[in-house]
């Protein structure tokens, strides 16, 4: 149970754009245990979501996806023909969107899509798989299960929509469930029990998940692992315990402080912000991405970035080679 | 479902009973049809005793409503030119216009519609640029002379197809290309629009995720989405292509509704022409309805509202 199935070392995404290459993502390593929760922690436009359709072999022919290595349980996605990738996906991976109102075909019923899948990739009659459809809207806590099947999903609103989705992605008992911020799209009441559900889920049915996110209460909660993003690289991953509790690159501390925690922050103090805006993709790209928005940064960050690993499994990429806590006292 | 399918129907019969009531009064707005059927050189009481022998002096809601009804049973009065009854003589034309307009448009759609898929799966592909180029050919190239050269090549020179009539399905095909090449264009590059729309929205992406194949993904998952629009568009070309395919069957002298409606405004025979009207428009409407049924058959969004 404790084996390495999702393998992923140096993946490179490029997207040709007018005049050049987006350099989107820019050799990120990650590898995950069956039944773990990694989640993947970003603002918009650092290559998470890319990261989950790569993984998926869900890019357009366009986009340039290389890896040293992208292998799940075994099968090198990279090398995968078309027919291989297929029958991965629904089976042994399956992807929840961001946006349940678009993410479901209006033109059939809800039944056909949860039992798509299933049809698809084992060999059951419709009746079984009519019967495991019901089976999972209960346990996404939809009532009625059997007579939602004939439902349209604009009949459904946008919390339902989304338990279907997720009802979707188990049908075949996935190893693998990506979730790629499952709940950004939905009312904030109701945000916090669709993942409550899905990551209970997750767990009884001890699948791993890559839940990709921007809301770090989310991670503290739910991860096991935690690998942030920035601007197309993993500046820090780790385990969920240590990144919260020493977290050593710059930007994970600057994410942390901008949400409030409890007994830390003190009444009328402002959150902290990071200053500055994602810098271009475009063209070459080097040395620390983050120096432009830094306020630990120094000449060094031009040039090569070496990586540090201060714990077991923990790993980030700084000039700061102690932690910047080290950086912030010489800088100060 | 069955209550959309009364409420297009109620609309449809309103929108039936206005053109009628238009096509009625035609006879009216062309001056006194008394006066024109008499001739120029009848006497005032000719011309009123003709009047009153037609009934055109009773009130014009009481002609309507008389007309109307034996319209309905099929009887549209007789020819002023042909001295025959109106019904038996668009009866007769009528299964040649039905046969061309069928024909016509389901070789359009088969043109059209794997056309625009296939373009809309490779933008800017060769595929795409070869569907271009025959879909502004088929704009551009007027039907008369598309007709002509497919008489000169097919039917004079290497003999394979009759020039013109009737007679055998053969005579068909020639008229059927041209018709059906003419809607092709619009049909193709409303197919390709509406896939490349429908191609990048979010159910797409879900249907690879669950690992469907393309072919799936195109035709059950995209097509069925991207259809709809065409549906319509398809029940108005069908329409036209009942109404208005005179320049077809002059070419190849097929005779058939289109052609008698030309022949019938040249030598102002009123009641045929009314007729036609009539007929034309009845196809228009249930066409648009059979579309409008369609339509909620793949949308189930339209049946709701």
């Amino acid at each position: 149970m404790t084996d390495t199935f999702l393998d992923v070392k140096g993946l490179t995404i490029d997207i040709p754009v007018g005049g050049g290459t987006l350099h989107a993502v820019r050799g990120i390593d990650f590898e995950l245990k069956r039944g773990e929760v990694l989640c993947i922690v970003g603002e918009s436009g650092s290559g998470k979501s890319l990261t989950s359709l790569a993984l998926m072999g869900l890019l357009g022919r366009r986009i340039k996806v290389r890896a040293e290595r992208m292998d799940f349980d075994g099968t090198a996605l990279l090398d995968a023909s078309p027919r291989q990738m297929r029958s991965l996906r629904g089976a042994r991976m399956s992807m929840i969107f961001q946006e349940p109102m678009t993410s479901l075909n209006p033109a059939y019923t809800i039944g056909d899509q949860l039992m798509e899948a299933m049809l698809l990739h084992r060999d059951v009659s419709r009746a079984e798989a009519r019967a495991r459809a019901v089976d999972l809207l209960e346990k996404v806590g939809i009532t009625a299960a059997a007579s939602r099947l004939g439902q349209y999903p604009h009949q459904l609103s946008g919390g339902l929509r989304q338990r279907v989705m997720i009802a979707m992605a188990l049908m075949c008992g996935p190893e693998l469930i990506i979730a790629d911020e499952p709940t950004t799209a939905l009312d904030v009441t109701i945000q916090a029990q669709i993942l409550r559900l899905l990551v209970d889920l997750v767990r009884e049915m001890g699948m791993a998940m890559i839940l990709i996110t921007h809301d770090l209460g989310v991670v503290a909660r739910v991860a096991d692992k935690v690998a942030v993003m920035y601007a197309g690289e993993l500046v820090e991953t780790g385990l969920a315990a240590d990144v919260f509790r020493a977290p050593m690159h710059p930007y994970t501390r600057g994410l942390l402080r901008c949400i409030p925690q409890p007994g830390k922050s003190r009444r009328g103090e402002p959150l902290g912000t990071i200053r500055g805006i994602v810098p271009s993709l475009v063209g070459e790209v080097s040395g620390c991405v983050f120096r432009t928005r830094c306020d630990e940064a120094v000449a060094a960050c031009r040039g090569t970035i070496p990586q540090h690993w201060p714990g077991d499994g923990h790993a980030f990429r700084c000039v700061h080679a102690s932690g910047a806590r080290i950086a912030e006292q010489e800088g100060a | 479902m069955l209550q959309f399918i009364l409420k297009r129907l109620g609309l449809a019969i309103l929108v039936a009973l206005t053109v009628s009531f238009i096509s009625f009064s035609l006879l009216f707005l062309a001056g006194d049809p008394a006066a024109a059927l008499a001739g120029e050189t009848a006497s005032g009481e000719d011309i009123e005793a003709i009047r009153v022998l037609y009934g055109f002096d009773r009130p014009m809601l009481v002609q309507y409503g008389e007309w109307l009804w034996s319209a309905v049973r099929g009887n549209f009065g007789e020819s002023y030119y042909f001295k025959l009854p109106v019904s038996s003589l668009i009866a007769e034309r009528l299964s040649v216009t039905m046969m061309l307009g069928v024909c016509g448009i389901t070789f359009a759609l088969l043109m059209a519609v794997p056309l625009g898929v296939l373009a809309a799966m490779r933008p800017n592909s060769i595929i795409d640029r070869i569907a271009l180029f025959l879909s502004v050919a088929g704009q551009a190239l007027p039907s008369f002379w598309f007709g002509l050269i497919l008489i000169v090549v097919f039917a004079i020179q290497l003999r394979w197809l009759p020039v013109s009539g009737a007679a055998t399905w053969a005579h068909f095909v020639m008229p059927t290309i041209v018709l059906g090449y003419y809607a092709m264009p619009a049909i193709m590059r409303l197919t390709r629009a509406g896939m490349l729309e429908v191609l990048s929205s979010d159910y797409i992406r879900t249907a690879r995720a669950k690992g469907a194949s393309e072919l799936r993904v195109m035709f059950r998952h995209a097509l069925r989405n991207a259809i709809i629009p065409v549906v319509s568009l398809a029940a108005v070309q069908m329409g036209f292509m009942l109404g208005g395919s005179i320049v077809v069957e002059s070419i190849f002298a097929l005779h058939g509704a289109g052609y008698l409606a030309w022949e019938s405004i040249a030598r102002n025979d009123l009641p045929t022409v009314q007729a036609l009207i009539l007929i034309f428009s009845m196809f228009y409407i249930v066409f648009n309805f059979l579309a409008d049924v369609l339509n909620a058959w793949l949308d189930p969004r339209m049946r709701s509202s």
